[in-house]
């Protein structure tokens, strides 16, 4: 969007239609979004499997909202008891998915969008750090991409306690708990976040406030404005290199293609394969062994009795065992302070990889051994976090290994990977990139 | 297009095929979303037909049931109730119920399948209001002289003989409402169901 | 800190469901024998009933095992007076709290919750129905090698008879009951799975239309990829 008034205004034919057009573009940018951000988008034409998460992710997102918008149909933000002893909102829930026509479907759409959001998600920032997408000129984009990825935390985090079940409530009970471990201001600023002294009514209904209205309002605000930043700069590829700088007479890039027809016909085929995939979970799989709906959660939420195991969705759990991993209390503050730190700081530490990376190619596909060492250990490392914030902390591998220091070694490395980036990107060694871009 | 495809005959062969068959799913995926907004099963229990004992229901007397939420009410229609409905067929608008507001077998001149027992929807077909009886006769009831009895509805005037027929020239448009309805014995009504009546 | 973390988050782990080392035999999956089903939502209605809602079914939801309305009327609906009901227990959950100290849970969804990686809920509830024994220091005179020390007292007593304990800690037959050993595991089985249906009656609807959906988005991919190969043809 670069060059939003360089395209000409749309000019009719004469016929009704196109003097209608005429009319319409003359007062609105359709023409020039149009071609601005489809027709005349040269994206890369060497796009590989890792560029469809994208559209992917947008795709999850309008899944989200539409069945959120039908679930608010029925749903009831509600603790209080019904006439059979069951919470309100617990079993308006089960209303949807017996009761409403067809409810079990939208309902399962949901709660696997949930999943399928993150997954997406997750592989669309994993393909930033294979091909460099978070490099200059890219900064921004890259920026907004982490505020989204907050968003979702958030989002999911709220939305997880609106089934009200036991881990719903139990889940927001101890995140919750976490911001009292802030010095001075913890205490009351969690009483302040729950609206109660425990996780209750009031909670309920801010965290469904703040799932159907508030945070969606935000998100969608940031994703306009993740590919308007990515619209102005144009899109990185997995050579890493910059396309604008090889361009013809007419200014467009040699190595370019319009991302439609080109990209939005490969992205049906993504979506068709994506929509296979989600398919066989909902119809097949809902529950997604225990990992997208947990079995306790089909429970009603009791305040008064903790499931023997809580563990948050699957999707939480490495940065779970980042606050797990803290256990010694620093400077006369609280351990549980610095696991908060840890959590949050795990996520934040992402924001400065642009400034981390002084590696002088972005690609993997020029950098050196370290890089590519490094990168897939802490792949590792993220994914057994992840395995074991599923797990008490009192699981042994093997039955014999105590899992407890194991995750406290990954956890070091993860922040390690990052903060020791500036030296070893720069000591690496790395391959020249070629001026254009190879298929 | 036949044979002046400009670009690529096949290429628009398979955007057609696609389109057609991505709309067919597209309406498809409508069908669940839309009939989510359909009355739900609680809605249908809730609506559910009404058993109703009229053995101690006396001639002259009304109760009233509620079905699906709204006012159904039981007349037994004395003699004299019932000879009003004869003087009255030129001053209501539809005296021979030839508008749609009953079951095929309530279309008679009691509006019902036994003579005496009127059952009818108390809700006034002008914007829903819930009709007051007025079943005595004239200045009894504060009407005017020539009242044989039957419903004022209090919203806009709307007056309704003992039959739930319109009067001329009244807002209300059409008769009060006869809900499907069967009978399971003699003294017991069944409303919101006809099958096998 | 590590302590203080562990006892906030894990403090009541009492081990009260499906505790670790405790071995589940496999039910049997009864889901497509209609027969069974109506089985056990006979025995559900007799035994369980007095004491378990199943709310969240409605009467009418039953003819999907395979019966008629009339026939759920006569048999199986002794709690309400129409067919669109919820399976409600007749006592009201606050009274129940009252006699038993706590309410008996709902069971709609008992199958699903008490699944785990390990087993299935169904194998829970089928080795659990099949796991009480007599101990004298339990109040109700019963006791549970799948759950310790549980509030229940064992309903089907009459058909199973009475276990015991014996010294090896394995369960021995001490008082037969009505039924022999199979016809009791079989009367469980078939009432573990009118309970796996009633946690999602439509689940069945659900894996048929998958089958549907996947087969649309066969033909759906196979004019797709064409398509997008078709217009890549001349991207080199």
């Amino acid at each position: 969007m670069a060059s939003n008034t360089s395209f000409e205004k749309y000019k009719s034919d004469g016929s009704l239609q196109g003097n209608l057009l005429e009319w319409f573009d003359a007062r609105f940018p359709a023409t020039s979004m149009w071609r601005g951000h489809l027709s005349e988008y040269y994206a890369p034409k060497n796009f590989n499997f890792w560029y469809f998460f994208g559209s992917l992710a947008m795709l999850v997102l309008v899944i989200q909202i539409v069945t959120g918008i039908f679930l608010v149909m029925h749903y009831k933000p509600d603790a209080s008891l019904n006439a059979n002893g069951i919470p309100v909102a617990f079993a308006s829930v089960e209303y949807i998915m017996r009761d409403v026509s067809w409810g079990w479907l939208i309902r399962y759409m949901h709660s696997t969008g949930a999943s399928a959001f993150f997954i997406v998600v997750y592989l669309h920032m994993f393909r930033g750090l294979l091909y460099g997408s978070y490099r200059q000129p890219r900064e921004l984009i890259w920026i907004f991409g982490c505020l989204i990825f907050l968003c979702l935390m958030a989002e999911a985090f709220m939305g997880y306690l609106l089934p009200w079940g036991q881990m719903s409530f139990w889940g927001a009970q101890v995140i919750v708990n976490l911001f009292s471990a802030i010095p001075l201001v913890g205490e009351p600023l969690s009483i302040w976040i729950r609206g109660d002294f425990v996780v209750g009514d009031a909670t309920l209904n801010r965290f469904f406030s703040f799932h159907v209205i508030a945070v969606p309002l935000v998100l969608l605000g940031l994703v306009a404005a993740h590919i308007l930043a990515l619209h102005e700069v144009g899109s990185n590829n997995p050579d890493g290199v910059e396309i604008k700088k090889k361009k013809d007479a007419n200014g467009i890039p040699l190595d370019g293609i319009p991302f439609h027809p080109y990209y939005s016909v490969k992205d049906i085929v993504g979506v068709v394969v994506f929509l296979m995939v989600f398919s066989i979970i909902v119809f097949f799989a809902p529950e997604g062994g225990g990992y997208f709906l947990e079995y306790n959660n089909f429970i009603p939420a009791d305040p008064l009795k903790t499931p023997p195991h809580i563990a948050p969705v699957w999707y939480f759990t490495p940065y779970y065992s980042l606050l797990r991993a803290m256990v010694w209390p620093l400077f006369g503050i609280d351990a549980k302070f610095w696991g908060v730190v840890a959590m949050g700081a795990g996520v934040v530490i992402l924001a400065f990889l642009p400034w981390l990376d002084r590696s002088p190619v972005k690609s993997i596909r020029y950098r050196g051994p370290i890089f590519k060492t490094l990168l897939t250990l802490f792949v590792i490392a993220f994914a057994i976090l992840g395995f074991l914030g599923t797990q008490p902390p009192s699981y042994a591998f093997f039955g014999v290994i105590p899992s407890a220091p194991v995750a406290q070694v990954l956890s070091a490395f993860y922040f390690l990977f990052f903060l020791t980036m500036p030296w070893w990107s720069k000591i690496d060694k790395y391959k020249p990139e070629p001026d254009r871009v190879t298929m | 297009m036949s044979n002046e495809c400009k670009v690529d005959c096949g290429r628009r062969r398979l955007v057609v095929a696609t389109a057609a068959v991505g709309g067919v799913g597209a309406l498809a995926a409508l069908v669940p979303f839309v009939s989510s907004m359909l009355p739900s099963e609680r809605a249908k229990a809730a609506g559910a037909p009404v058993e109703v004992e009229i053995g101690n229901l006396e001639p002259g007397q009304m109760m009233t049931v509620e079905w699906r939420g709204k006012p159904v009410w039981i007349i037994n229609r004395s003699k004299e109730m019932l000879d009003s409905l004869t003087k009255l067929a030129d001053a209501v608008a539809d005296p021979k119920s030839e508008k749609k507001m009953q079951p095929s077998y309530c279309q008679n001149e009691t509006r019902s399948i036994k003579p005496a027992i009127m059952v009818a929807v108390g809700i006034c077909t002008h914007l829903g209001c819930s009709p007051s009886s007025k079943f005595k006769k004239g200045a009894e009831e504060g009407m005017d002289g020539a009242w044989l009895g039957g419903f004022l509805c209090p919203c806009h005037g709307s007056t309704f003989d003992l039959a739930g027929r319109v009067f001329k020239n009244k807002p209300a448009p059409d008769n009060l409402e006869v809900p499907p309805h069967k009978y399971l014995s003699d003294t017991r009504i069944l409303i919101g169901e006809d099958k096998g009546a | 800190m590590k302590k203080l973390l562990t006892a906030l988050l894990f403090a009541p782990a009492v081990a009260l469901a499906s505790g670790a080392g405790i071995h589940l035999d496999k039910a049997p999956d009864v889901q497509g024998d209609k027969a069974a089903l109506q089985s056990g939502a006979k025995t559900f209605v007799n035994y369980c009933m007095n004491c378990h809602g199943l709310s969240y079914v409605r009467y009418n939801r039953l003819t999907e095992l395979g019966l008629t309305e009339q026939q759920v009327k006569d048999n199986l609906m002794f709690t309400a007076e129409k067919i669109g009901e919820q399976m409600r227990v007749a006592a009201q959950p606050a009274e129940q709290k009252l006699w038993f100290g706590a309410a008996p849970p709902d069971l709609s969804l008992i199958a699903r919750s008490r699944a785990s990686e390990e087993a299935s809920g169904a194998d829970w509830l089928y080795t659990y129905l099949r796991s009480f024994y007599r101990d004298q220091k339990r109040p109700t005179g019963w006791n549970n090698t799948v759950f310790e020390n549980v509030g229940m007292p064992h309903v089907l007593w009459e058909l199973q008879g009475q276990q015991i304990l014996n010294k090896e800690h394995k369960l021995e037959l001490s008082v037969p009951g009505k039924l022999s050993a199979e016809e009791y595991n079989k009367q469980v089985a078939d009432l573990v799975g009118f309970l796996v249906w009633a946690g999602e009656p439509g689940a069945g609807f659900r894996k048929q239309l998958g089958f549907g959906v996947l087969g649309f988005l066969a033909v759906l991919f196979c004019v797709a990829y064409p398509m997008k190969k078709r217009f890549w043809k001349d991207v080199k």
